[in-house]
């Protein structure tokens, strides 16, 4: 973190979301420099998806501001963010099931003719072409998303977040679904993406992921941030020992660990 | 936007896949075709039952006006049950627009407003009236929906009682007629329709409107190398869809004026009476609805706003992730089904030539039933307009053919029911099939 002087792209701090009694997220602060990529780790329930959906807009935040490039961001719906150059690749994928890729990848941001008409083959022609770039193999661009395999599914999700030139993208777990070579894809493209200066928040449960593209991890238990590290500086154990156990890096032995491994 | 996949792996065997995979592989919607087979079925069936009636030009253009009205908001219907809602409420919006529109044009402006009967802007500004109400009580019970949160069902289901009671207190209980004189020809009637001349060249820029329409859209698609259908196959459409307007509108001009009428039309214009006839042509309602389903399939096929319906109704949480305004979108759609309703308001009131308290009673039923054996699904996402008017005409096609062998109301509910319980049953078994 320190080795960075830019201002921040995104900096959350103390976010709060409760549901009922739930803290979901309980005070938790985040922050991501352009050409970065965060990874965002932790078990079950730990609060991740609650975490990114404030600064998607889909949720909003009790509690806690959100700044993006230094200034005060008021991000009241997906618009919003939108706005800000957020993009992002949901957990559930957030497709309409009912209507094709390219009618998915440029909802709610058409491409028109002249009249103010949908450009339907303007957008197909895109579509492909960022298909092309995302899984090659993507023939169905006529049928309704719901008959896709969960694979392309989740290129339709992952062509719409990065097709408008987003600053900064959201993605929880987007690698869920996909076989091993779709799998390398969206690596290759998270690599890219990042050279390109984006700013990248990574919700993975693939440690190996984690620490083959972050640049740092940020590790949540039960709604709470544990903590933050530079992959560089930590071990995989360690980071399974955050995510488990929430503990520092060092403060957990190998054997509490495997203890609580097993 | 509803069809089926494209079938891409190996080519089916046996007859009945390879149907299917023919179906869609040219893109034709095959639950529209498989309506218009059913309806083909229904005509020839109910023409040979009542020797020959059905089919004549007098049955034909009869069913033609009688099923503008349902018509006209089963083409809203559709997308209110896409976007999974529901309107109860348009057989009173019908009802109220109607009353406001007679009492205007019978009584506001000849008398109280002193500028007498039969002006000939008066027909202009009362249909005006009517459609800005329709869309301010759409739009009213759509704000309710969208941006209070109260279900649709419940918001339409008091519209329903609330506006038949305003209706009934505006005049009293009174019946409302005659219409003025120009209003009366948007009803259809002789007079009120435009006649053969004109049919024909509506009939024939019908025919250059499908021709264009098939090549423009193949253009688009070659222009940026996607596959196209065959050009025999659409050569075809193009043919099919031509003779079908023109024998349509053949059929409307085979429906002469009654004789009396035509004598003094020919009296009037210094013909020869004797043995003068006049053919009818398209009535003007048919007209409006033609032209409100085109405008309808544009927007629900051609404009964000229909794209918006589809995607709620798809999945509305993906909707609103990716920034959708889906309240200002719900309450639009609402909005929408007000006007159409009151489209249907001008069509009834002008054919009836009077408003009565209970007109549109029970509309709500016919509409919601033609835009569902249309083939929209409550599940929401799925249907289309001309599916709808469709469903309407065959609704309209069982009622009137079953009249003509003298079976009356009860038999002709029970049929209705049964084919809308039956088609929502068929669509079932395949989808489950399919999926
Ligand atoms: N819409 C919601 N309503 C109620 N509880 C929720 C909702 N979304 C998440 N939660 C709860 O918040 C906690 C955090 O969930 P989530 O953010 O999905 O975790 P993660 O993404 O890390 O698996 C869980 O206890 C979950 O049950
Ligand atoms: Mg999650």
């Amino acid at each position: 973190m320190s080795s960075q002087t830019s201002a921040p792209l995104v900096e959350m701090r103390d976010i709060r979301v409760s549901f009922g009694g739930v803290h979901a997220v309980d005070g938790v602060s985040l922050n991501l420099f352009p050409g970065e990529v965060v990874a965002l780790v932790g078990g079950n329930g730990a609060g991740k998806s609650t975490l990114i959906r404030t600064l998607s807009g889909a949720h909003p935040a009790d509690a806690g501001e959100i700044l993006i490039n230094g200034q005060r961001a008021h991000i009241g719906n997906p618009r919003d963010a939108k706005t800000y150059g957020i993009e992002t690749i949901y957990q559930t994928l957030a497709l309409a099931d009912n209507v094709d890729a390219a009618a998915n990848v440029f909802l709610g941001r058409e491409l028109l003719t002249r009249f103010g008409s949908l450009n339907d083959a303007a957008m197909e022609s895109a579509t492909r072409k960022v298909m092309g770039r995302l899984n090659p193999r993507f023939r169905n661009f006529k049928a309704p998303v719901k008959s896709l395999s969960g694979g392309q599914r989740q290129s339709v999700a992952i062509a719409r977040a990065v097709h408008f030139n987003a600053k900064i993208l959201i993605m929880d777990e987007p690698t869920a679904a996909l076989g091993p070579a779709e799998t390398a894809q969206v690596r290759d493209l998270i690599v890219q993406l990042k050279a390109e200066g984006l700013g990248i928040f990574l919700i993975s449960h693939d440690i190996h992921d984690v620490f083959d593209l972050a640049d740092r991890i940020s590790v949540m238990l039960q709604g709470r941030l544990v903590g933050t590290v530079q992959k560089a500086d930590v071990t995989k154990d360690e980071v399974l020992g955050m995510i488990i156990l929430g503990k520092q890096p060092g403060e957990a032995d190998a054997g509490s660990l495997a203890q609580a491994l097993h | 936007m509803t069809q089926a996949p494209s079938a891409q792996s190996a080519p089916p065997s046996g007859l009945l896949p390879r149907v299917k995979a023919a179906v869609s592989a040219i893109e034709v919607d095959s639950r529209l075709l498989s309506m218009i087979v059913a309806l083909i079925v229904i005509w020839v069936g109910f023409n040979i039952v009542s020797g020959g009636k059905f089919l004549e030009p007098r049955n034909m253009w009869n069913l033609s006006v009688q099923t503008a009205s349902v018509a006209v908001m089963a083409t809203g219907m559709v997308l209110i049950i896409v976007a999974r809602h529901i309107d109860l409420s348009v057989g009173s919006v019908l009802g109220l627009v109607g009353m406001v529109m007679a009492l205007l044009s019978v009584e506001i402006i000849p008398k109280a407003l002193g500028f007498g009967v039969n002006q000939p802007w008066t027909w202009i500004v009362t249909v005006l009236v009517g459609l800005v109400l329709g869309a301010l009580i759409g739009g009213f019970q759509g704000g309710l929906v969208a941006y209070v949160g109260i279900p649709s069902f419940v918001v339409t289901l008091g519209g329903l009682l609330v506006w038949r009671a305003v209706t009934f207190t505006l005049a009293s209980g009174r019946t409302i007629a005659p219409m003025d004189s120009t209003f009366q020809l948007l009803g259809g009637g002789p007079k009120g329709s435009v006649g053969e001349t004109v049919s024909w060249i509506l009939g024939i820029l019908a025919c250059l409107g499908i021709v264009y329409g098939i090549y423009a859209a193949r253009r688009r698609r070659q222009r940026y190398d996607f596959p196209v259908r065959p050009l025999p196959l659409d050569i075809g459409i193009a043919v099919v869809g031509c003779a079908v307007i023109l024998l349509a509108v053949n059929h409307a001009n085979s429906y002469p004026w009654p004789a009396k009428l035509a004598e003094q039309y020919a009296i009037a214009n210094g013909i020869d009476p004797v043995g003068f006839t006049l053919g009818t042509g398209i009535a003007n309602p048919v007209l409006i609805a033609i032209g409100v389903a085109i405008v309808m399939t544009f927007f629900a096929t051609r404009r964000r706003f229909g794209r918006y319906v589809y995607a709620i109704g798809g999945n509305p949480d993906a909707a609103e992730l990716s920034g959708i305004n889906t309240r200002r979108t719900i309450m639009l759609t609402f909005a929408l089904m007000g006007v159409l309703a009151a489209v249907s308001a001008v069509i009834s009131t002008a054919r009836l030539n009077a408003a009565t308290n209970q007109a549109g009673t029970g509309d709500e039923l016919d509409v919601i039933a033609a835009a569902v054996i249309g083939g929209t699904s409550f599940a929401g996402g799925i249907g289309t307009i001309p599916g709808a008017v469709l469903g309407a005409l065959m609704i309209q096609s069982i009622r009137s053919g079953m009249q003509l062998i003298g079976l009356d109301n009860a038999p002709q509910m029970i049929a209705v029911g049964a084919i809308l319980v039956a088609a929502v049953g068929i669509d079932q078994v395949l989808r489950r099939r399919a999926g």
